[in-house]
């Protein structure tokens, strides 16, 4: 395995309290606001997709030492980098996002979701099973929920696939479904979870049939 | 140089820039120069998320769902047209579903693998949503993330945990507090917090 992700927390043993924040705290300084805007503003250029933007952030090795927007701000360096944005002749970008744009293209936003090309394999109450191996690549099935059985809640059509989108293989679409787990599918020790149910939303790839 | 570069030079001349905060007006100067990037777009931005798109727009949405039933039903169904209709959409909120509280289950969203939020209703995610110790802990001891947000649910209440690991985006509908049946719906907006539609925090009671 050479591909790590720092950022898959779920259910790892992190014991510091939850700093809450008011409401309508934005930002801790103007740094945080300018690097949300670059992110945001860079999205129609081109130079990246959203997979390949959390690809990059999940596998920086002081992810975990870092606040969220410092996060975002070493991938989006990252990646301008590789892009040979300070080159002379950097590629051009696809599209640039003016002020007056800004608006319309946040109510825009950027849809996931594809034409279905074939039929789902799963329906709502089908029992399926995720599958168990991580792969070496950029994935969105959490390992707290690999290898355990679940039931198929929602089905939400056909979205951008993750793990071929954040490698450059391209958008190749999926059926994507939202399973439910109970809680002690899912955790042997789950001490705070008696009458829980835990969900995520899975690629039909990551399931198996269970019946 | 842009006049608001200028503007930025001018405002921290009297301290020392960070070399984290060097490094980040490096890189727009960078992307402004080459063409990729619009400062004035930056500006625009930083704006729209400070001053437009925040909770308030998803505190309208659940006070419809609880004055109008039809509105509730549309928005159980379809949560992504339905909160379209009241001018709220786009960016992070392009596929929405919206979850019920009941009496007997209680709906918390988080993303554990990243930052997942829906921005369209609830703005940007605050500093405690994208960090470790709520995406660690709320998959497997909700309970104790509530208590430590002061919520202390019955032990009957099912407690339904909603990891946003793909796209779609969550907005939990919490319950309508009691002795709230004479107010209108912007009062009742006035009631929900952003931690109540996240689903670690209640609406505040009647005044």
């Amino acid at each position: 395995m050479s591909y790590h992700s720092h950022a898959d927390l779920g259910g790892q043993d992190v014991r510091e309290p939850i700093l809450q924040e008011p409401e309508g705290e934005y930002f801790h300084a103007p740094w945080e606001a300018r690097v949300m805007a670059m992110v945001v503003a860079m999205g129609p250029t081109g130079m990246s997709n959203i997979d390949l933007n959390r690809s990059v952030r999940e596998t920086l090795p002081d992810y975990r030492d870092l606040t969220y927007y410092q996060i975002w701000f070493a991938a989006l360096e990252k990646l301008a980098a590789r892009h040979g944005i300070s080159s002379d002749s950097p590629p051009p970008p696809k599209q640039v996002l003016h002020a007056g744009d800004v608006m319309a293209r946040i109510m825009r936003g950027f849809p996931a979701s594809r034409p279905a090309t074939q039929a789902a394999r799963f329906a709502v109450g089908d029992r399926v099973r995720t599958v168990a191996v991580q792969p070496d690549h950029h994935t969105r099935l959490p390992a707290y929920a690999r290898g355990k059985t679940g039931v198929i809640e929602r089905v939400h059509g056909v979205h951008v696939f993750p793990d071929t989108n954040a490698r450059g293989l391209g958008e190749s679409p999926q059926w994507l479904y939202t399973v439910a787990f109970e809680a002690k599918e899912l955790w042997s020790d789950a001490a705070g979870a008696p009458r829980s149910v835990v969900s995520v939303d899975a690629f039909e790839p990551y399931l198996e049939s269970r019946d | 140089m842009s006049d608001h570069e200028h503007h930025h030079h001018e405002e921290h001349a009297k301290r020392e820039l960070s070399p984290l905060e060097l490094r980040v007006r490096a890189l727009e100067a960078l992307l402004s120069e080459k063409g990729y990037i619009d400062p004035a777009a930056l500006d625009v931005l930083i704006d729209a998320y400070q001053t437009k798109i925040g909770p308030r727009n998803g505190a309208q949405v659940v006070a419809r769902a609880w004055t109008n039933d039809r509105f509730r039903e549309w928005l159980l169904k379809d949560a992504t047209a339905a909160i379209a209709s009241m001018g709220f959409a786009g960016r992070q909120g392009e596929h929405m579903v919206a979850v019920e509280n009941t009496a007997h289950l209680h709906n918390m969203v988080v993303c554990t693998l990243c930052s997942c939020y829906p921005w369209s209703v609830l703005g940007l995610p605050p500093t405690w949503y994208k960090s470790a110790p709520y995406r660690a802990k709320a998959v497997k001891d909700p309970r104790g993330v509530l208590k430590e947000f002061g919520v202390d649910l019955p032990e009957s209440t099912q407690i339904r945990i909603w990891d946003s690991t793909a796209e779609v985006r969550y907005l939990v509908i919490p319950l309508r507090p009691a002795g709230t049946e004479n107010l209108g719906e912007k009062e009742l907006a006035n009631l929900v917090t952003r931690d109540s539609m996240i689903g670690t925090g209640l609406p505040k009671t009647a005044p």
